[in-house]
């Protein structure tokens, strides 16, 4: 027989003790609901930080450039003006790139509605000139205030539109769309806490006569709780592991798809490098919540028995 | 003689109802034998679960080893039951761990390593005779069997208390015999034994035992000798039934 041992022991790690809870744990549910909202999680936060640099993409490239369209009906009055506009603007400091767009191209682009023969018509088709500001900022606005100045001391006939104006309420949805997809985020962590509450609850009612008997055998709540704890952490693990490596496959796939399918205002939705640093960290955050909700649960359950 | 388990007027009632143990006054001399007796629905399990403190009195004081346990925080509970062995009347062995794991329970608890609980896990299953079925589950056992996994398991850390609640109610005589003599070479290496029994054939069997009979939860002591502190210092002649 053996001495009495001391309070201060603690159950040692090895499968004898991994024993005093059934085995099987992963045939269950839960490391299943885990896996489901650790994919759905990833996925949300994927498209929460990729549509932010969506957003910030679109800004960034339209942000520092205008259109100044020249929309005197006479032909040969606007084929005038077209040069002397282009040159009065691109001796402006701030100014970068001044472009016009080739009058063949405009025509081209018109065809499908106002038919092949739309220069021939004598149907007045204003001329544009794209303009790449070099500045930023403040800069950028006192710039194109010049360039807005410069155009109208030629002609009345011209109007400039600065691209950010049109694009801002579509940056703005892709903006709110990701930070609902970061709420989300949010949203699954509660439920996954929550989860893992009704788990805990589950597995200590199931395991109730157990753990009975192991109290009346002098085990310590700490104890019973680092049982249950093991346990739960390995399931949660395990389906924290499925659900990211599912999420990891789909946000690859839908990324080669957008990259081979979408247009340059598309193309700035990317998952950006820090994004696959971020994502892998979930899953470890939400073990660390999980393992704190079991714990608090466990703790409660425990300490109303004697 | 020192006091192991010295009752103060205690009672328990469960819930809202009458008290089921009332006025219980006695203490237990350590390293004796006591049997508890009484009609079924006396008290003697609820008597024996203040004992192994699965219980808290409603009213009245409980010292357990010189220390009062009824203001006693929870958390120093489990360091006083591990001084204590329990026979459950429903053996309570844990369903999905072999004969070998419950018995060696209580060791692993104390934090026991495997290397070394092996040798005296083995030596118990022996004694109660179920070396062959030291890898069966409890649904595989019979009562019987059942019951010597629940009593090895309760006696296998050699504990101070020793508390028994119909320990031998399914065996047979020979095995419920060898039990009895298992109890009292604990208890002549000083374990402090209660044995709550139907069984009257047992309590002719052990030398010197005390008795202890409960009747509607109050606790029959026509001599006093139990009765904390004691009015006779000498032990009962167990009573003519």
């Amino acid at each position: 027989m053996v001495s009495a041992p001391t309070m201060d022991s603690v159950i040692p790690k090895g499968s004898a003790n991994d024993r005093l809870l059934p085995q099987g744990r992963l045939a269950g549910p839960m490391p299943w609901i885990v896996a489901i909202m650790i994919f759905l999680t990833v996925l949300a936060c994927a498209a929460g930080i990729a549509l932010g640099e969506g957003a910030a993409g679109m800004r960034d490239a339209v942000a520092n450039r205008l259109t100044i369209q020249v929309t005197e009906a006479d032909a040969a009055r606007r084929d005038a003006l077209v040069p002397r506009i282009r040159s009065a603007i691109a001796r402006l400091p701030g100014v970068g790139r001044v472009t016009v767009a080739p009058q063949e191209e405009l025509v081209r682009q018109l065809e499908p509605w106002l038919g092949a023969d739309a220069a021939a018509a004598e149907i007045p088709i204003p001329a544009l000139i794209d303009v790449d500001l070099s500045v930023e900022g403040q800069a950028g606005d006192a710039t194109r205030a010049k360039v807005a100045e410069a155009v109208a001391a030629i002609t009345p006939e011209a109007r400039v539109e600065p691209h950010a104006a049109y694009i801002a309420p579509v940056a703005a949805l892709v903006r709110t769309i990701g930070w609902i997809a970061l709420a989300i985020v949010a949203l699954m962590a509660v439920a996954t806490s929550f989860v893992v509450v009704l788990a805990a609850r589950g597995a200590h009612a199931t395991h109730r006569g157990t753990i009975e008997v192991m109290h009346m055998l002098g085990a310590t709540d700490g104890q019973v709780m680092r049982l249950f704890q093991r346990r739960m952490t390995r399931d949660i693990s395990f389906g924290s592991i499925v659900g990211l490596v599912a999420a990891g496959a789909v946000i690859l796939l839908v990324g080669r798809s957008i990259r081979l399918l979408a247009g340059d205002l598309m193309g700035s939705i990317a998952l950006p490098w820090w994004g696959w640093v971020v994502l892998p960290i979930l899953p470890i955050a939400f073990i660390g919540v999980a393992w704190f909700a079991a714990r608090l649960t466990l703790q409660s359950a425990l300490s109303r028995s004697l | 003689m020192t006091a192991i388990v010295q009752f103060e007027n205690v009672g328990l009632r469960y819930g809202f109802g009458g008290e089921t143990l009332s006025d219980l006054n006695f203490s237990l001399e350590q390293g004796s034998f006591y049997f508890l007796t009484g009609a079924s629905g006396a008290g003697k399990t609820s008597l024996l679960k203040l004992l192994y403190l699965a219980q808290r009195p409603s009213r009245g004081a409980i010292h357990l080893f010189g220390t009062d346990i009824v203001t006693m925080a929870r958390t120093r509970l489990p360091g006083f039951r591990r001084r204590i062995g329990v026979v459950f009347q429903d053996f309570r062995l844990v369903p999905h761990l072999s004969a070998y794991d419950n018995v060696a329970l209580p060791l692993r608890i104390a934090g026991v390593s495997d290397a070394q609980l092996k040798t005296p896990v083995e030596e118990m299953l022996h004694w109660v005779g179920l070396t062959d079925r030291a890898h069966a589950l409890p649904a595989t056992l019979s009562g019987g069997e059942q019951q010597r996994v629940a009593i090895a398991r309760a006696v296998i850390g050699r504990p101070e208390l020793l508390v028994a609640d119909e320990p031998t109610g399914n065996v047979d005589m020979e095995m419920a015999n060898r039990l009895i003599t298992l109890f009292e070479a604990l208890n002549k290496l000083g374990t402090t034994i209660v044995v709550a029994t139907h069984d009257f054939n047992l309590l002719g069997k052990v030398a010197n035992a005390r008795m202890m009979r409960l009747d509607e939860g109050k606790l029959v002591d026509p001599t006093g000798a139990l009765r904390y502190p004691p009015r006779a210092p000498a032990a009962p002649d167990l009573p003519k039934w």
